[in-house]
């Protein structure tokens, strides 16, 4: 009660650092989890609102790969002329709440947020996504597999900004899917979801990536899948209970259990790859 | 502390504003409070509903996300300033197809609907879907809001202008949606005096516990802008309500103990922007925790924690109907089926969160706020404060939606007490966390049936018992409990009959009435069993239900005889839909493995009023001396149509056009008691009393004028024309006599159905009229991962005559919905889904088409024949989608809501 509380919203980069090194800031943009979080009809606390810096919207490609800026929204991401790798994360985004929310919430927000119904989350890692994190000391990039380690909880220190999601360019091969479980059809929690990505070269996959989300605290990638599925038509077959329920650690919760979360997450993960099949047999 | 407030400059359709605000504010109070722009309602402050969408820059946010500061130099829409011509067309589509009931998601699905028409004028239903999916509405049924965004620039609607005397049975668009559809409507939130206070309630972290006060003033000192604490000593009157007198058991704040989560204990008042940002966090009480029980399960023994001292084993009530020799018949049966089902807590999820104002007019206490039960509101609210009624004024805010939780007292005693102590306005206004958490729910049940049947397929008997969980207080358990025993057998002839219930307190939130009062949960109990049973007789399943269906001159187990009973016909009139039905899921069937389609029926009866109680209505009519006609309407509209249904019976009896129809009230300074809004009650009772009003008046201005019944009445300005034939009279108005109401011409008339009281086995005549339906589901099962779409419900309902078939299939649409929600998702957990993200209610993208049949067979006892219809709808709607759900995958759904591993879990079971 001391001091009245700041709202601070500059206008590029190089400000909001130096706002993150000299206060303890809640760094606010589409504000889809912070206004839900309370039920003030003001938002608490210092605040350091990014959406006034316009570098950090949108996207942009170059010889590296793809940069996502970390205020660009999600129908940003549904409107963007994309590589079919990235369909699985514009499915996602198609998801994400209903178009309110869609038009509010961010990538960088959704992935800071860190639910582990986030769900742009296992698109992002079938992407080999890195976050880029600057603060006065510099930039870093991190992969976001090790950005995000358990709920609620991300890997950035209190001075750094997440500026742009970065996909290496050799992630932007192939094709992505995505499919996401719920108990309605619109503006709901995902019990289950699952992203698939897979490069396919004469019918046979060269590379793939597969990640399931909501089954335990934070989304994860299955190696062992995605290194049996090489070789192969994509295809479903490959995909048995026990070799999901060895990567996930799911929680029962009002809106499953740990049984039906594993089993679904399998028979998603199933469905997925079996469309990713037919989409490429349909391009060929 | 919030930032200081900074000047920040947008449009708002298109012209130039400054507001001075905390960058921070939501952007949604931001043009509530400071533009005055009220069509932006605030239904749960976190995105989950959609009622504050606004456009920005022309596509749809939600105003309750968006901080102020982020809207500088931005265009900003909402309903009052959006582009007028589109806006026109759209409102005009909107009354015409009946797309608007309560009118509190109206602003906010028609702000998303207009980010779509802008882009695509002529769009599909697939891409309204889409485009609404952000928005919740809980009345519609969302049918006709995505029927009349469709048309909105296809086709114009025909004005619908029946002829005098004939406007019954015309789809007239409700009375009163204008301001539903512009914005104007003042829901509970959307009045405040000019430096009203405002409230906020201390509510218990508890479930059950003890709690001693501290050092409340000091608390207060240490405080800027607290005008006032009240706590349990600030009382004057009896610190107990409830809507049954009797057993009022419900402190408006809690003495010294707390029995539900959320229970109020203290009220802060002051100013609003300060008592606002407090962290009541911090008020001085003292908790000491107590163990609590929150099932009818564990509540139900001597040896668990008893909530009121008086109520042994924490029985509130049992009822009970017994008729026949049901063990005996039962025994003797050729085929018997047996079923135990439990049903979970609901929550009505209305999109207004319970709120008002109240100020004081003299020595009168007035009180504007969402109710279904103005007259109720007054005498209870009076009654805790200490006041004669008579100085208690009730002035029922648009209810943005009601489906029977705010037939309790909610705000009303709370503002009650701050402006008597204050003498100052003062408001209060429920976030949705409080609104869950401190209103009613359906009751939760656990149900055990046993039916029998002979060799031909006819009932023999049943036995029915249910135990019903009904939280902290009596609110309305013992007419759940009264009503579910005499309509647990459905509308089938039952011989034998035995069946008994319980309302059990626990520590869980107040169970009381729910669009339906127990019958749908007994509803879930009985037609499952039914489908079974019919296995077990070798009869498809709707002709089993044909072969039991009461008939005109049957007596019901509560020993009525009965007449005017239409369930045959609405079986009758399903006949070709199932058959049609039945073959195209074997054919879908045929070449789907994983994904399977199934057929299921379920019926429903009703009675229309109070189980066995008085519940008149009475209605005025007046013209005054400049010639108007004035109707006071005292029964709530809380959507459901009552502004309009009664006012088109009442313009029937007396002869005149509709339009000439002013709407007075409900106010209880101004409309006689026409008693609360629930059990179906006001077509059939209050429209009696309309009627009557009506034809008492038509005789007054033909005695008048010395013609006969054929002659035609117009009221005009001045004086009313009354012709028949080649004779025309004039009465002038200005000739009569002005009455103590200010009328000219008056008539006032009331009815009570002629009910009995009930003997110890539930014998006599509990209801006057009843109404008949039967509804059948179509869905879609993924036996792999066991969810559930519906395709397509199919409904057929006796409503007697319908007044209004346009508000008809509304009403049918809007109970579909919530009863495909209590079907397939809807379960309140206390203490974790007090939010409408947690809690989940359809849809649009849930809701499938639905083909509703009116079923006319006049009822003698109702207005023009008319029965009642608002419950009925509800009931068939989960029992046939869990049938349905059997029939498709084999999946025997107990314990619903149909969750998809609960639906999985059940396959298993039968494999």
């Amino acid at each position: 009660m001391t001091h009245p509380a700041k709202y601070l919203r500059p206008s590029d980069v190089q400000h909001a650092l130096q706002a993150l090194k000299q206060n303890d800031l809640t760094i606010a943009a589409g504000c889809t989890d912070l206004f839900p979080a309370t039920e003030r009809k003001i938002l608490p606390g210092d605040i350091l609102d990014v959406t006034g810096v316009s570098e950090l919207r949108g996207i942009r490609m170059s010889d590296a790969g793809l940069w996502i800026g970390a205020t660009t929204t999600w129908r940003d991401i549904v409107e963007a002329d994309l590589p079919a790798a990235l369909a699985g994360l514009q499915l996602a985004a198609r998801e994400v709440g209903a178009l309110q929310i869609q038009n509010r919430g961010t990538i960088a927000g959704n992935l800071c947020n860190a639910s582990p119904a986030a769900d742009g989350v296992p698109p992002l890692l079938t992407l080999d996504a890195e976050v880029v994190l600057s603060s006065l000391r510099g930039t870093r990039q991190v992969p976001l597999r090790d950005f995000i380690v358990g709920p609620r909880r991300v890997m950035r220190d209190a001075d750094e900004l997440l500026t742009h999601v970065f996909i290496p360019r050799a992630a932007l091969s192939g094709r992505g899917a995505f499919l996401k479980l719920g108990a309605r059809k619109y503006l709901v929690i995902s019990i289950v979801m699952v992203a698939a990505r897979v490069e396919v070269v004469e019918g046979a996959v060269t590379a793939a990536a597969l990640s399931v989300g909501a089954c335990g605290p934070v989304a994860t990638r299955l190696p062992d899948l995605e290194g049996e599925l090489i070789g192969h038509p994509p295809s479903g077959h490959v995909v048995t209970q026990e070799k999901v329920a060895a990567v996930l650690a799911p929680t029962s919760d009002i809106r499953a259990d740990v049984a039906y979360r594993i089993h679904s997450a399998t028979e998603l993960l199933r469905r997925v790859l079996d469309d990713l099949g037919t989409q490429v047999d349909q391009a060929a | 502390m919030t930032a200081h407030e900074q000047h920040i400059a947008f449009t708002v359709g298109g012209q130039p504003h400054a507001v001075f605000a905390s960058p921070g504010a939501r952007l949604s109070e931001v043009l509530r409070d400071h533009l005055g722009l009220k069509s932006v309602k605030v239904g749960c402050d976190a995105g989950d509903c959609g009622a504050c969408t606004v456009l920005v820059d022309g596509r749809q946010h939600c105003a309750c996300l968006i901080p102020v500061a982020q809207i500088s130099g931005c265009n900003v829409e909402t309903l009052e300033t959006a582009e007028p011509d589109l806006r026109s067309r759209l409102q005009k589509a909107f009354l015409a197809h009946g797309a608007a009931q309560c009118g509190i998601c109206t602003p906010g699905v028609m702000m998303a609907a207009m980010e779509l028409l802008q882009i695509t004028p002529l769009p599909t239903e697939a891409q309204v879907e889409t485009a609404l999916s952000g928005v919740l509405c809980r009345c519609t049924g969302y049918r006709k809001i995505v029927t009349a965004v469709v048309a909105t620039n296809r086709t114009l609607p025909d004005s619908v202008r029946p002829l005098p005397g004939a406007s019954v049975g015309a789809r007239l668009p409700r009375l009163d949606g204008q301001p539903k559809v512009d914005g104007s409507e003042i829901f509970g939130a959307d009045y405040a005096p000019e430096g009203t206070l405002l409230i906020r309630a201390v509510r218990s972290p508890h479930f059950h516990a003890d709690f001693v006060l501290g050092d409340v003033t000091a608390w207060a000192a240490a405080r800027s802008g607290i005008v006032a604490v009240m706590t349990s000593a600030d009382i004057a009157g009896v610190n107990a309500f409830g809507v049954i007198p009797p057993l009022a058991d419900q402190p408006a704040l809690a003495e010294c103990t707390v029995r539900y989560l959320g229970e109020p204990v203290a009220l802060v008042v002051g100013d609003a922007a300060r008592v606002e940002a407090l962290d009541l966090g911090d008020f001085p009480v003292t908790w000491s925790p107590r163990p609590h029980v929150l099932t009818e399960a564990e509540a139900g023994g001597a040896q668990a924690p008893q909530l009121h001292a008086h109520r042994p084993e924490n029985t509130l009530i049992r009822g009970r109907v017994v008729s026949g020799a049901p063990q005996e018949a039962l025994r003797a049966s050729a085929h018997r089926v047996t079923g135990e089902f439990r049903t979970a807590y609901v929550e009505h999820a209305y999109i207004e969160p319970e709120a008002g104002v109240g100020w004081l007019e003299g020595d009168t206490l007035v009180i504007q706020a969402c109710t279904q039960a103005p007259v109720m509101d007054r005498d209870d609210t009076a009654r805790v404060l200490g006041l004669p009624p008579e100085r208690v004024r009730i002035i029922p805010a648009a209810a943005g939606g009601g489906f029977g939780a705010k037939l309790d007292l909610s705000v009303q005693p709370l503002i009650g007490l701050a402006v008597l102590k204050t003498k100052r306005p003062c408001r209060m206004v429920f976030s949705r966390n409080e609104s869950m958490r401190s209103s009613t729910k359906r009751h939760p049940g656990t149900m055990t049936a046993t039916i029998g049947a002979d060799e031909q397929g006819k009932i023999t008997g049943m036995t029915f018992h249910g135990d019903f969980n009904t939280g902290s207080y009596a609110s309305w358990g013992p007419t759940v409990a009264t009503r579910v025993p005499v309509h647990a057998c459905g509308p089938y002839k039952t011989p034998n009959y035995r069946a008994t219930s319980r309302a059990i307190h626990t520590h869980g939130p107040t169970a009381g009435a729910f669009r339906g009062f127990g019958v749908p949960q007994a509803a879930i109990c009985q037609e499952m069993l039914y489908d079974e049973l019919a296995e077990k007789c070798a009869l498809d399943r709707l002709e089993f239900r044909k072969r039991n269906a009461l008939v005109d001159g049957d007596t019901t187990p509560c020993g009525q005889k009965l007449d005017a009973v239409g369930i045959k016909e609405c079986l009758d009139a399903l006949q070709p839909h199932w058959h049609r039905a039945g073959k195209d899921a074997a054919s879908f069937n045929a070449g789907s493995d994983d994904r399977k389609r199934g057929v299921g029926i379920a019926s429903c009866w009703y009675g229309c009023g109070n189980t066995a109680l008085p519940n008149p209505s009475t209605i005025r009519l007046g013209i005054t001396p400049a010639g108007a006609l004035r109707l006071h309407q005292g029964a709530t509209d809380i959507g459901q149509g009552a502004n309009t249904v009664i006012a088109q019976i009442a313009a029937d009896a007396l002869g005149v056009a509709i339009h000439r129809v002013e709407i007075v009230g409900p106010d209880t300074g101004m409309t006689p008691d026409c008693g609360k809004t629930s059990a179906s009650r006001h077509t059939f009772i209050t429209g009696r009393a309309a009627e009557a009003a009506g034809r008492a008046l038509r005789a007054e201005i033909l005695r008048l004028t010395n013609l006969s019944e054929a002659a035609q009445i117009i009221v005009a300005p001045g004086e009313v024309r009354v012709t028949e034939g080649r004779s025309s009279r004039t009465v002038t108005l200005s000739d009569l006599d002005v009455d103590a109401f200010g009328y000219a011409l008056r008539a006032e008339e009331t009815y009570d159905p002629p009910t009995t009281a009930l003997d110890e086995d539930g014998q006599g005549t509990p209801y006057a009229v009843y109404g008949y339906g039967a509804q059948m589901a179509e869905v879609e099962v993924d036996l792999k991962l066991g969810t559930t779409r519906v395709l397509r419900i199919t409904a057929a309902h006796d409503l007697g005559r319908a007044i209004n078939p346009l508000l008809a299939e509304g009403q049918i649409e809007g109970g579909i919905a919530q009863g495909l929600g209590l079907a397939l998702m809807e379960e309140f957990i206390p203490g974790r889904t007090e939010n409408l993200h947690d809690y989940l209610i359809p849809t649009i993208g849930d809701m499938p088409e639905v083909v509703s049949i009116l079923v006319e067979k006049p009822d003698p006892e109702g207005p023009m024949g008319a029965k009642g219809l608002g419950e009925h709808v509800l009931i068939p709607t989960a029992p046939a989608i869990l049938n349905a759900i059997r029939h498709a995958s084999g999946a025997r759904i107990t314990n619903p809501p149909a969750l998809p591993h609960r639906v999985l879990a059940a396959l298993r079971e039968r494999s």
